[in-house]
């Protein structure tokens, strides 16, 4: 009995040091999402599909040339493209905001919601300031054949149990 | 205390964190390096200057762009990604950027370059405030590292000017 609480007890310190690294994380990024994984090449030859990008999101205006994630409504997934338009408004600071993927010929306006021409600060998730490749191919893997997640949980569980 | 299991996990988490500490170096060696780029921009010729049917001004121009970023490279630099940007003020906007052109530096030979282009991207105010408009043209450029983290500066080419009227 108290060896499947010891078990029980090692399961739970695991999931809450995993946690509590990803809201620390959270904290020091300013960010809700202080690491994602690239996706997509529309970023290449610069980040690649399964590389990592570190975030960071204050107060600092956005200039032309950030890296920014942000998300488009309509869209679950995030993108992550470079900003090459600015536009800051003389009284509120406010900015309007357009930006385009490296590799891609046109600009994101195809890609924001209908009628939408611009971004704006609440759309914006983070800044990328570093990165780190191959490393979120775990991520993608796990995202695109979910059988491989269901079979890594049914291993972990089994080795719990055993 | 020796089974596989043990002996698997402790391998791994050293040989990550050897792994991570291998790219914190890497990246802290960048700031050993003392960069000195070059650049000039050149504006041959306004090919049209016209007001679109949504009401905002569009400009069209030819440019020759010259730059020297070979010292920008070290051995942990993966790419340079350049772009020159027209910076400008409006009465509505304290700063406008507007990318006219970029490019992908790949490797130190191609850094120093010379090109005759018109913009790549579309000249478009937020409104009619580009007749006489005084701008600078200014050159950014991001590097990005093999591993690490990613640093940007620019150089700013103030004193060039817009046409009173359209054509």
């Amino acid at each position: 009995m108290a060896w499947i609480l010891m078990k029980a007890l090692t399961l739970g310190m695991i999931i809450g040091s995993a946690l509590i690294i990803w809201k620390a994380l959270m904290c020091m990024s300013g960010s809700e999402s202080p690491v994602v994984v690239v996706v997509s090449g529309s970023m290449e030859p610069a980040f690649k599909r399964g590389d990592i990008l570190f975030l960071y999101m204050s107060k600092d205006p956005i200039r032309a040339g950030h890296i920014l994630v942000f998300n488009v409504d309509g869209r679950d997934i995030p993108l992550v493209h470079r900003v090459i338009e600015v536009h800051e408004r003389q009284d509120t600071g406010e900015v309007d905001i357009l930006t385009k993927g490296d590799s891609n010929l046109l600009d994101d306006r195809v890609l924001y919601a209908q009628d939408q021409l611009w971004l704006q600060r609440h759309h914006i998730m983070g800044r990328a300031i570093g990165f780190l490749p191959y490393a979120g191919w775990v991520t993608i893997i796990l995202t695109e054949k979910p059988i491989i997640k269901y079979v890594l949980i049914g291993a972990l569980g089994l080795l719990m149990i055993i | 205390m020796h089974s596989f299991g043990y002996r698997a996990n402790a391998l791994l988490t050293f040989a990550i964190t050897l792994l991570a500490l291998m790219c914190a170096m890497a990246s802290l060696s960048d700031n050993l390096n003392s960069p000195s780029p070059s650049a000039h921009v050149q504006v041959l010729n306004i090919n049209w200057f016209q007001k679109q049917p949504n009401g905002n001004d569009e400009v069209s121009m030819t440019m020759n762009i010259s730059a020297d970023l070979q010292s920008l490279f070290t051995w942990n630099t993966k790419q340079v990604f350049v772009f020159l940007a027209a910076e400008y003020e409006t009465p509505k906007n304290s700063l406008n950027q507007i990318s006219l052109w970029d490019g992908i530096i790949p490797s130190k030979e191609h850094a120093k370059f010379w090109i005759h282009t018109s913009n790549k991207y579309r000249f478009i105010d937020q409104g009619r405030n580009l007749r006489g408009k005084e701008f600078n043209l200014t050159m950014h450029w991001h590097v990005m590292p093999k591993t690490g983290k990613m640093s940007a500066d620019k150089i700013v080419m103030p004193g060039y000017r817009l046409p009173e009227e359209y054509r």
